[in-house]
């Protein structure tokens, strides 16, 4: 195995991107792609530590958070398509309030 | 040392699309760089020997949710982002990109008290389907089942949510 900074390294150079995305973008669609960046970046960290530990948690907790990924795509999508359809737009900045 | 060569194999490609997610205007461009990403993140699953979770990752990942995302982009045919925002929305972006570089700082500094050490001996069997489910439908049996309840709960949502009348 590669040595564990390696991957922690990625994660991190991941999760970093994410958040850049989460925080510059303006799309409400490319910023829930960021999210799921920093999912998989948490789920390469937990990879990793049970790999070098040996523990078998690690695949049981990584299943968790692709099925929690799953679930928040699904609902994040309906959420963007419903704003879409009562303004016209999905730019974050724009959207503030909840009704219309 | 193959291990090594192997990661990088994965690595630099796994950062290069996940740029281009962040830098590309075009949110197809995007979603097909994360697509890309999805895929060489599989691979570093693999070398960590997490064959089922690799799997899963093309499977529901690359898959199911990258699907849904392109179908969302195409149902409402966003055009490119606007390339140039206000003065002040540009102040707001440098805010953005120190505070992602300070989180950055924090966890990498954090990484490097973390001791390399020798990676455990661990069997064949590691992250196999076998493996993964004995601990799933014992240890995690509770939150496995909640996870089929979440799901049906999301499905339900989102036609509930999406759709104009019921």
């Amino acid at each position: 195995m590669a040595p564990l900074s390696w991957f922690l390294y990625l994660a991190a150079i991941l999760f970093t991107i994410g958040l850049a995305g989460v925080l510059l973008k303006r799309n409400a669609l490319i910023v829930m792609m960021s999210v799921e960046l920093m999912l998989n970046a948490a789920n390469l960290t937990f990879l990793a530590f049970a790999r070098q530990n040996g523990w078998a948690n690690g695949s049981a907790i990584a299943f968790f958070v692709i099925a929690v990924a799953a679930a928040e795509a699904a609902v994040g999508l309906a959420v963007v398509i419903a704003i879409y359809r009562s303004r016209g737009e999905i730019n974050v900045d724009e959207v503030r309030a909840l009704r219309e | 040392m193959a291990e090594k060569v192997l990661f990088l194999v994965f690595a630099v490609p796994l950062v290069a699309t996940a740029l281009g997610v962040l830098l590309s205007r075009n949110p197809v461009y995007a979603a097909i760089n994360l697509v890309a990403a999805f895929f060489c993140m599989a691979g570093i699953y693999v070398l960590l020997t997490a064959h089922l979770i690799a799997f899963m990752q093309v499977l529901v990942y690359a898959g199911a949710v990258m699907v849904l995302f392109l179908f969302v982009i195409m149902l409402l045919s966003l055009g490119d982002e606007s390339l140039v925002p206000g003065p002040s929305k540009r102040a707001m972006q440098w805010v953005g990109v120190a505070g992602a570089l300070a989180v950055a700082g924090v966890i990498g500094s954090a990484i490097s008290r973390v001791g390399d050490g020798a990676a455990a001996n661990v069997g064949g069997a590691f992250g196999t389907v076998k493996a993964v489910g004995r601990v799933l439908f014992t240890e995690y049996l509770l939150p496995f089942e909640a996870t089929s309840l979440l799901l049906l709960v999301a499905i339900v949502g989102a036609v509930v949510v999406a759709k104009e009348r019921i």
